[in-house]
């Protein structure tokens, strides 16, 4: 890749978020409001404290996960819809061991439920995963469809089977003490970091990070990386190349399915400690824009979450304390996404054909010829 | 990408340029100008404009905001963190009193209410643990939604000509069984023969309480199986029953709010749950200083609920029925009637 096109990939997500609060301050000043102050009060909610930041990186960290996995997905040829369901699997079998295994030490029991949130979003995506690899059936249906199932299962076991004793909530009990995930709160301030105690800001963020890390270890550094990487260019070529791409969809759904169900390490074991029917709200399909937006790349993911974690946070702010709607930030993040994907179009048309000069081969079809 | 941390900083040292020449705008610090009391109030799933139970919690607050010259702010919370992190955000910002609408409120008002003693938190249809004492700053308000719906039953039974009833409940949760159980119990009290279909709307709050075009359908398909009333409990869902019994020319009953006015001469009456009363009088104990916390209950004795007779539906509701209903009503107030919840 030459100079401009690495430029280029940096370049157009950025000027996508910056075109995006243009449009967005066009937006606000339309409904008669001052720009300036709506994003100042934006950025107070989302920087302005200890806490603001706490705040951004606690909603970025299921985002991570969610996009993770989708990326993850695509990166073997494969669009998973199915997050959502995933990762409510993924806390329903933590919160099932949280509550069953409380006997364990923290040491053991932390583990072991991380283990069983991966295991759970795991083994929902693999069902998908099986049924394209041996029927060619298409995961995009599949896994909507597993979603359907997963949201109803969930409300179905919480509400009659699991509820709290003597509550209308539909929720579980807490989860036993030993799984909770801590709060960074008390490290942080240990090291100079005020962070209130209140905030939820909790250790699975280092799990995201970790996450992060090792999506791009597997992709890149691995053979089964590899093969997830040749499936998703061209599976012909690359079952033509001895790759066994049907085992290989299944891996990388089982993969997917595993990221996803690590949501429940920030929402069970970190946060609320108990399964909440419906939590969620789209955390799953928010992980599509998320990994979309991010480029499908381990880094990107993580960039992305963030900018959606600073605009969840903010738009908190901007809906408590102005009379702008919430729904402003939906524009915004539709914006931006929408602006990526054209930006990331226009720009690798032109590296294409920057390249294309430069070796001498003809421009693409699409490109208007120079030299005739 | 060779060298994507190379890009990661450059990425964040702009974001942090961003961030910093943005905040250096420094936006105006909430704070209470004139001394005035100040209230928050967080919605549930819905929000304001639903016709229905989030409506009828903010009219009490502008009724109480038009009373007692009280500032306010009400927002509705995106995603379920939210909840916490909003009360939070309005307790830092020192509101005097804060309004959790709906249950799903409870477990983040008793953590918040425990930090913050100094505000005063009130939370519509709290959910106590068993044997719970809530702290004195934390109100928890509770209604027999199963007493003003057994009172709906009652005029659905007596009202319906094919003998079949029908409930549409938004989701499938024991709040929405004690509509639901009152209802048919009230059903069975006027005519003992009455069959009742009952229907869900969705398993997740958006289907549940935020999508009419879901409550119409399952309306027409109850109606077009021969059922002549319908009650919903169904948040928003549930205009779209009342827009089907307009269009079939039955009878729907509406919930929380009165909801007559919707479809005049096609809802047959409203089971009112007063939240507009509960906030109003929240908010106005505040005002005269005599806030307490701790649970309280509101029913049929109280006028915590009840069932709406306007010019809207009066015509539809004959002598007999109502004293049916008034008889029923005393029976329940002085406990001979016992309305189930399940």
């Amino acid at each position: 890749m030459n100079r401009f096109a690495r430029l280029s990939q940096l370049l157009s997500p950025l000027v996508a978020v910056a075109a995006a609060f243009l449009v967005g301050g066009l937006v606000v000043t339309a409904i008669g409001e001052n720009p300036f102050r709506i994003y100042a009060i934006l950025f107070r909610g989302a920087f302005g404290s200890i806490d603001a930041i706490g705040l951004v990186l606690f909603n970025a960290v299921p985002l991570i996960f969610a996009g993770l996995a989708v990326a993850f997905a695509f990166r073997a040829g494969l669009f998973n819809i199915g997050g959502e369901g995933q990762l409510y699997v993924g806390a329903f079998v933590c919160t099932l061991a949280g509550l069953a295994l409380g006997g364990l030490p923290a040491v053991l029991l932390i583990p072991l439920l991380i283990l069983a949130s991966a295991a759970g979003g795991a083994v929902w995506a693999a069902v998908p995963g099986l049924l394209k690899a041996r029927f060619g059936v298409h995961e995009v249906i599949n896994t909507i469809m597993m979603n359907f199932i997963a949201v109803g299962l969930t409300s179905y076991f919480i509400i009659n089977m699991l509820r709290e004793p003597g509550q209308m909530t539909p929720q579980t009990s807490e989860i036993a003490l030993a799984g909770h995930l801590p709060r960074l709160a008390g490290p942080l301030s240990r090291i100079g970091i005020p962070l209130p105690q209140a905030n939820p800001l909790n250790f699975s963020l280092v799990l995201a990070l970790a996450a992060v890390w090792l999506a791009w270890y597997i992709l890149y550094r691995t053979n089964l990386g590899y093969e997830i990487r040749a499936v998703g260019m061209n599976s012909q070529a690359a079952e033509y190349a001895g790759i066994n791409v049907r085992r290989t969809i299944v891996l990388a759904m089982l993969l997917s399915g595993a990221f996803a169900g690590l949501v429940a390490t920030n929402e069970v074991m970190g946060f609320r400690h108990r399964f909440l029917d419906n939590f969620s709200s789209g955390l799953g399909f928010m992980g599509i824009a998320v990994a979309l937006l991010g480029k499908n790349t381990p880094l990107g993911v993580l960039l992305a979450a963030l900018l959606f974690g600073v605009l969840n946070t903010g738009a908190l702010e901007v809906d408590i304390f102005t009379d702008v709607p919430r729904e402003l930030i939906l524009v915004l993040q539709a914006i931006t996404i929408i602006l990526v994907v054209v930006g990331n179009e226009v720009f690798a048309r032109r590296a294409a054909a920057r390249e294309g000069r430069a070796a001498g081969v003809p421009l693409p079809a699409t490109e208007p010829s120079r030299e005739a | 990408m060779r060298k994507p941390i190379e890009h990661l900083f450059i990425v964040l040292a702009i974001t942090a340029a961003v961030a910093v020449m943005l905040g250096g705008c420094s936006a105006e610090q909430p704070g209470s100008v004139d001394g005035a009391l100040r209230v928050g109030m967080v919605f549930d799933v819905g929000g304001k404009g639903d016709k229905s139970f989030n409506d009828s919690a903010y009219r009490g607050l502008l009724h109480a905001a038009d009373q007692f010259g009280v500032e306010h702010t009400e927002f509705e919370p995106g995603q379920d963190a939210d909840r916490e992190t909003g009360l939070r955000k309005l307790a830092q910002a020192q509101y005097d009193i804060i309004i959790g609408v709906g249950f799903l409120f409870s477990d983040a008002m008793r953590k918040v209410a425990v930090d913050y003693p100094d505000v005063k938190f009130a939370c519509i249809d709290f959910d106590p643990r068993p044997g719970e004492t809530l702290p004195d700053n934390l109100a928890g308000l509770k209604f027999r939604e199963e007493e003003g719906s057994f009172l709906v039953g009652v005029i659905a039974g007596l009202f319906s000509k094919t003998g079949r009833i029908g409930f549409i409940g938004g989701m499938d949760i024991p709040l929405i069984h004690k509509f639901e159980a009152g209802y048919i119990a009230g059903a069975k009290y006027a005519n003992p023969a009455v069959s009742v279909t009952v229907a869900y709307a969705g398993a997740t709050p958006q289907q549940a309480f935020a999508d009419p075009a879901k409550g119409k359908e399952l309306a027409l398909l109850q109606y077009g199986r021969g059922v002549d009333v319908i009650y919903h409990a169904a948040g928003s869902t549930g205009n779209g029953v009342i827009e089907a019994a307009r269009e079939v020319n039955r009878q729907a009953i509406g919930v929380d709010s009165n909801q007559n006015y919707m479809a005049p001469g096609n809802v047959l009456t409203s089971m009112v749950k007063r939240v507009d009363n509960a906030v109003f009088k929240t908010v106005q104990s505040a005002v005269e200083g005599n806030f307490s916390g701790g649970l309280r209950e509101f029913g049929l004795a109280d006028d915590g609920v009840g069932y709406a007779v306007d010019e809207y539906n009066e015509d539809l509701l004959t002598e007999e029925m109502l004293s049916v209903v008034e008889d029923a009503r005393q029976a329940i107030v002085e406990g001979t009637i016992s309305v189930p919840t399940e």
